[in-house]
């Protein structure tokens, strides 16, 4: 895999969706395409699948953020007291 | 001139009528035509035809407009409205009344402002700010979505809700502007330059539905100048799908209602997410099973090949072997004793017919010398008054020499 280490060892927790999503689907496609040592393999699917579930917590919890720009900065925008 | 009372030509009511419907109806200004004036005796009763008077200070002309083009109205009408009505002239035969059949009705000023409009747009169509080759793609799954519309209209609120049901992943940042008036077109162009300093993914300018006049802050140059200038792909949704603005000319996309603007930035939804998830991890599950299964094979083949090459063969064939050469060397040694044996009965025989002791059954009997145990073979050695002792078939006795002879 052509992710550097460092970067495969950053928390799950921390990944957003998309960082997330693409390294699952880099191990998808290792761990279907290449011959890997049985432990890698392993070790690649227990990550894979704790990705997987950081994804599915993350879609289920996600809730659209609404900002709004006031002179320079962004504020929280309150939709309802508009 | 006297009429004739027998004229070459008799006309009947509904015959002239029909010879002027027709001379109307085949006059090409009569019928395309654009009336200004103002309405009065509207009338709209339950067939949703809608009847009025045109007029002005001093002519009238009857309206009609069916009930289709009645239902496209965008412009409420009243009494004592100033408007301009297109339509064509025709006749009503039954009472005679020559009326214009409307098609469409639009304030006055629209006229003027649809003017306007046709100049502008072909003056920067000319500049080639309207050009297909300038449209970008939209991104399909964006993170940032700017807005760019009113922080109070219905638009926005349609918006957020199309955005929350179908990508809740979004970040929203919208930049609030006026979107009609006067302070419209420089709010929405600051709006639109803000926005791009955030760089979100693509910007969503939208306004609800509205009269022409409502929605003209979108045919506003500076506004149009600013989407083609924005450096973030813009959708424009301005309007109902009927309306058409130089702002959507000029947008990388044009959305027909700001709700539809919401779903063209959103093409891939929550439920496209879900169901990619889900691939990901059926695959994910099965990749692995695979692997398992193929190297539980490649073992199980080891395993039956390291049988193969086992000592364990070896073994039980060598132990094979020495049972045989067991049971070998056991028939040859069986058959080596019976030899043996064999040979001893005959040596025994032999040996019996050799016994001295045999020839003594037939009476022959030994002398042995008591004294030194010699055989007594001849005379001169049996000397008189010798002890002897004599054996025979079936034992023995002494005796002694009395006389002897030679």
């Amino acid at each position: 895999m052509p992710k550097s280490s460092a970067q495969k060892e950053k928390p799950i927790e921390e990944l957003s969706y998309e960082e997330a999503l693409s390294e699952l689907e880099k191990i998808v496609s290792a761990l279907e395409s290449e011959q890997n040592r049985l432990e890698e393999s392993i070790k690649l699917f227990e990550r894979g699948q704790a990705l997987a579930s950081h994804c599915g917590v993350l879609l289920e919890a996600a809730e659209l953020k609404v900002k709004k720009v006031s002179g320079d900065e962004l504020i929280p925008f309150d939709e309802e007291s508009e | 001139m006297q009429p004739t009372l027998f004229h070459t030509q008799q006309w009947t009511v509904s015959r002239l009528t029909f010879y002027l419907r027709k001379l109307l109806e085949e006059d090409e200004i009569l019928q395309d035509v654009w009336v200004q004036g103002e309405i009065s005796n509207l009338s709209r009763p339950a067939s949703g035809h809608v009847y009025f008077t045109l007029k002005d200070q001093s002519a009238a002309l009857k309206c009609v407009m069916w009930k289709t083009s009645a239902a496209r109205l965008n412009l409420p009408l009243q009494n004592g409205m100033a408007v301009e009505v297109h339509g064509k002239i025709g006749i009503y035969e039954v009472s005679g009344q020559y009326q214009l059949y409307a098609d469409q009705i639009r304030s006055v000023g629209e006229g003027a402002l649809y003017q306007e409009f046709l100049r502008l747009r072909s003056m920067l169509e000319a500049e080639g700010l309207f050009a297909p080759e300038r449209k970008r793609p939209i991104p399909v799954f964006p993170h940032t979505i700017g807005i760019v519309t009113s922080a109070t209209g219905a638009a926005l609120r349609d918006m957020l809700n199309t955005l929350r049901r179908r990508m809740p992943l979004v970040r929203v940042i919208l930049a609030p502007s006026p979107v009609q008036g006067a302070e419209a077109p420089p709010a929405l162009v600051n709006a639109i330059e803000v926005l791009n300093l955030q760089f979100p993914d693509v910007i969503l300018l939208a306004r609800g539905g509205g009269s022409i006049e409502d929605l003209w802050a979108f045919n506003d140059e500076r506004v149009v100048r600013a989407v083609a200038a924005s450096r973030v792909p813009i959708i424009c949704g301005v309007g109902h799908e009927t309306d058409f603005t130089l702002s959507d000319f000029a947008a990388d996309l044009r959305a027909p209602t700001p709700t539809a603007a919401a779903e063209l930035a959103t093409q891939i939804t929550i439920i496209d997410l879900r169901a990619e998830l889900q691939s990901y991890q059926s695959r994910l599950s099965a990749s692995t099973l695979n692997l398992l299964a193929e190297k539980r094979a490649l073992l199980s083949s080891l395993v039956s090949q390291l049988r193969y090459v086992s000592p364990d063969r070896r073994i039980q064939s060598e132990r094979q072997r020495v049972d045989e050469l067991a049971r070998r060397a056991h028939s040859s040694l069986v058959h080596h004793f019976q030899l043996q044996s064999s040979h001893v009965k005959g040596l025994q025989k032999r040996l019996e017919a050799l016994n001295p002791l045999a020839v003594l059954a037939r009476g022959y009997a030994v002398v042995t010398r008591k004294d030194d145990s010699s055989v007594v073979s001849h005379v001169h050695q049996a000397e008189q008054g010798k002890q002897i002792q004599v054996r025979v078939s079936d034992g023995q006795f002494d005796a002694e020499i009395v006389n002897h002879q030679s």
